[in-house]
């Protein structure tokens, strides 16, 4: 393996290439069978407008999952994430149409205990709007 | 109602266990598009130090919801589901959650709060082997939305 991480040295500062995802409809409903959330704030606007949000609203830590794979896919199958949190800052609103919402997500690399920790704050956004906050992976790079 | 701030520090007995299927870790990993081939592949994960395949740093919410939701319909607690929200979540793991763990979690209630009419609890779930080895913890912040806020 020549592009693990571990050959890459990232150093403070270094940014990850910044990806997009888009959910739909689709992929909540997906989400909500494999990961057992059944709230129906994810799959029913009236559900979702009784608590004042504007429809229904994707899983925050749906959002967390594709945004770490920003991350895993810059580290290589060799990293694995050992800490992993963000704060929903705004609810992301998955419209009933076919083409759904893009979150953009962006991470820059914070710190480096090496040889094996990497901290990276994450971001993502949607349009303008900051979806995730107070966001932060720690990776420990396993041998190889 | 606000929640009431007297369940702080209050823990919830172990979880029946919860096995850790290739299945279930491949549905997850498909559902979020993670595509590692530790999370599909066990030949490819035990080449990557694994024992089998692991899963991705999010699955670990399939366990802990599970047990938190003791929690959240904990009749003494009065919490209305249908108000809430995710607010933070947190995941340290001690080490990937790996296809044939067994795994029991245990739900503490880490904080209760209201500001502006909503109420925040913060519920930490441990989840550990059968055998008593800790392999992650998982906190999650839920917002029960306030009817005028």
């Amino acid at each position: 393996m020549t592009d693990t991480l571990t050959h890459r040295s990232p150093e403070a500062g270094t940014r990850l290439p910044d990806r997009t995802f888009t959910i739909t409809r689709h992929d909540l409903v997906r989400y909500a069978g494999a990961s057992g959330d059944f709230n129906p704030i994810h799959w029913n606007d009236r559900s979702a407008q009784r608590i004042g949000l504007s429809g229904v609203v994707a899983h925050g830590v749906l959002t967390m999952g594709l945004a770490v794979r920003a991350l895993e896919d810059w580290a290589g199958p060799h990293a694995v994430v050992v800490d992993y949190r963000a704060a929903f800052a705004q609810p992301i609103t998955v419209p009933d149409d076919d083409t759904g919402v893009t979150v953009v997500v962006s991470g820059t690399v914070t710190d480096v205990q090496w040889p094996d920790r990497v901290r990276v704050r994450m971001t993502a956004h949607l349009g303008t709007t900051k979806v995730l906050t107070r966001s932060y992976a720690v990776l420990a790079m396993r041998a190889g | 109602m606000p929640l009431d701030p007297s369940f702080i520090g209050r823990s919830y007995p172990p979880s029946q266990p919860y096995d850790v299927s290739r299945e279930k870790i491949r549905e997850f990993a498909d559902a979020i598009g993670a595509t590692s081939p530790a999370y599909r592949d066990a030949e490819a994960a035990k080449a990557l130090g694994h024992r089998d395949v692991i899963a991705p740093p999010t699955f670990a919410i399939v366990v802990s919801m599970k047990t938190n939701e003791t929690v959240m319909f904990d009749p003494e607690l009065k919490l209305d589901y249908s108000r809430v929200v995710h607010g933070d979540q947190s995941f340290t793991h001690h080490r990937p959650i790996t296809a044939g763990d067994q795994l029991v979690s245990v739900a503490h209630i880490d904080a209760v709060t209201s500001r502006m009419g909503n109420d925040m609890i913060t519920v930490r779930t441990e989840i550990s082997t059968v055998d008593g080895e800790l392999v992650t913890t998982a906190k999650s912040m839920l917002v029960v939305r306030g009817e005028d806020a």
